[in-house]
């Protein structure tokens, strides 16, 4: 049965466990997994409520594939440098908002805490992930996660994906 | 208006060092906003499709100075102090949006869209009683103006009365470098704001230095889209402030040779991109230029990589912070197709920009670093020590440029 036929109080744990291993695996510094979370193709952005609201659409990361996902770990990996962190990730309860296009359509809050390697800990960015979920090789995967934050402002720079 | 005496003296007089009190001391902060930002210097402050209608405005800030950037009835361009005539509350509290006039919340005062006081609230008292005096003249009051001018669809605003007309202030060269890229009507893709852990001329600094940009950014180089040993060069405006550093897109077998020479970790050879379409550039402005970054002192960025344009504004917010206004941009006939590739390219600049995220945090290394070296002195001498244009990009010509400007506008 296509998780799009499932309602919405049976999905509502499957996308609560899906985010919840999203949020571990960036957490937990293992992001070669990041990309196997969304479908073939995808679209990965983050962006601002701002830019959301004005119908901009260009974002502080796009990705519309999960080779340009995984060219983004590359980078963070081999060639891009910024000094050691990493992220806590509190997901909040998904809403499961209806169908659209053969996908299930869910919005989840996020709060997301970095922590330096000098020990600051700031409050890093707050937002919503909007999300478009499909069966994908019999799993639950992101279609789209547009990561809507709700401030446009970045400290210092964004290195590890929300 | 008095400005005040420089607060230190200069240790040296060639450009190629410089003492790391600059980006430290607050009272030289101060002297900088009142000498540099509000003095005799265009700030960058708004695109003209900003406020492209009557009525239409911005909010943004001259230094530190709150402005707002309004489009007259009569069409014409008008920047004020975002400050009341009342009691110093701010006139406009949005970002962006139009208005017929603007009202103070606090005590409701009103100012037209040039920003010329027309209303006091109850001005006559209410039954006779209290109001203010017969002699108050609200034309004497206002808040201060600034001058505007605008190139190319950019919009820049000057305080001070000695600054010269914007084309001769930014020098034939680097005029055409803007008009080069701002050749038609834009239209805005993204705004993001950037906070910065470092003075604001670290920034500036880093933008001009075309030394660095190879070598810290790796992802460049590893993915061959720039070195060192390309083609190009940069051009330094006469009064050394502005700048503009061209790559052009040449590329041979040999290019790679230099770097393992030196043994850089910037040279790493046969890692490719599982998504190749991000470096899908084109030619769009046929010279065969991949490349140009340009600088207006002191606040303004226009950057173009590949098809990815964008301007920056430099925002002081006290000495050891700033702010980087980013604002995404392609043009208003871009096919789908090219909106798309900017799309895609926009992945390389910005607070999460594949070339430039190492910007957002080597100026907080700086100022961390030279934390307690006040009267140290940093090196600037790739080169030599003029502030010429050069025919390389191995070079930190463009960078003794912004302290030539620097030094004379502060008197040191
Ligand atoms: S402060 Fe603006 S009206 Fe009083
Ligand atoms: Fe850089």
């Amino acid at each position: 049965m296509a998780a799009r036929d499932l309602p919405a109080a049976d999905l509502l744990p499957l996308v609560s466990a899906l985010n919840a291993d999203y949020a571990r695996a960036i957490d937990d510094d293992r992001l070669e997994a990041w990309p196997g979370f969304f479908a073939e193709p995808c679209v990965y952005k983050i962006t601002s409520a701002d830019n959301h609201r004005r119908g901009f659409e260009a974002g502080v990361v796009y990705a519309d594939s999960q080779g340009m996902l995984s060219d983004r770990v590359a980078a963070l990996r081999r060639a891009n440098v910024y000094e050691r962190q990493a992220y806590r990730h509190l997901v909040g309860l998904p809403a499961i908002l209806g169908e659209v296009d053969g996908a299930v359509r869910a919005e989840t809050p996020f709060l997301v805490v970095r922590i330096m390697r000098d020990g600051t800990m700031d409050l890093f960015a707050t937002g919503r992930y909007l999300d478009l979920l499909v069966d994908h090789g019999g799993a639950l995967r992101f279609r789209e996660r547009i990561v809507v934050c709700d401030s446009s402002r970045f400290d210092t720079l964004l290195a590890i994906p929300l | 208006m008095t400005t005040p005496a420089a607060p230190r003296a200069w240790p040296v007089e060639t450009l190629a060092r410089v003492p790391y009190w600059v980006y430290q001391d607050e009272a030289n902060y101060r002297a900088e906003l009142r000498r540099i930002f509000e003095g005799p210097v265009w700030n960058y402050v708004c695109l003209e499709s900003d406020v492209a209608r009557a009525g239409d405005y911005r909010t943004t800030f001259v230094g530190e100075m709150p402005v707002i950037i309004v489009r007259g009835e009569d069409g014409a361009l008008h920047a004020f102090e975002n400050r009341c005539a009342h009691r110093g509350a701010l006139i406009a509290l949005d970002d962006a949006g139009t208005a017929k006039r603007f009202q103070c919340v606090y005590h409701a005062w009103t100012y037209d869209l040039e920003g010329n006081l027309v209303g006091v609230a109850f001005e006559k008292g209410s039954h006779g009683q209290g109001g203010m005096p017969a002699s108050f003249c609200k034309a004497e009051h206002g808040p201060r103006k600034l001058r505007t001018a605008s190139l190319c669809g950019l919009v820049f605003a000057s305080l001070s009365p000695d600054t010269p007309p914007l084309e001769a202030y930014l020098g034939e060269e680097v005029r055409r470098r803007v008009a080069r890229v701002l050749r038609k009507p834009v239209r805005v893709l993204g705004r993001f704001v950037q906070r910065l852990p470092n003075n604001w001329k670290l920034y500036v600094e880093n933008v001009k230095d075309t030394y660095h940009a190879s070598l810290l950014h790796t992802f460049f180089t590893t993915f061959r889209v720039t070195r060192l040993t390309q083609g190009g060069g940069v051009v330094v405006s006469p009064d050394g402030g502005h700048h503009a550093s061209a790559t052009l897109d040449r590329r041979d077998d040999s290019e790679g040779a230099a770097y393992r020479e030196q043994g850089l970790r910037a040279d790493q050879d046969g890692f490719g991109l599982a998504d190749p379409s991000l470096l899908d550039t084109v030619d769009e402005f046929g010279d065969g230029i991949k490349l140009q970054i340009l600088t207006v002192f002191p606040n303004f960025v226009l950057q173009q990589i590949g098809n990815c344009l964008a301007v920056r504004q430099v925002l002081p917010k006290g000495a050891g912070a700033m702010e980087l206004a980013w604002t995404y941009f392609g043009f208003a006939d871009d096919t789908p197709a090219m909106h798309r590739r900017r799309l895609k390219q926009a992945n390389l600049v910005g607070p999460a920009g594949y070339v430039s995220m190492e910007d957002g945090c080597v100026g907080g290394f700086v100022q961390r670093g030279a934390a307690a070296a006040a009267d140290e002195l940093s090196v600037v001498n790739m080169g030599g020590e003029g502030a010429e244009s050069q025919e390389t990009r191995a070079t930190e010509a463009s960078v003794r440029g912004f302290w030539k400007a620097y030094r004379r506008h502060m008197g040191y």
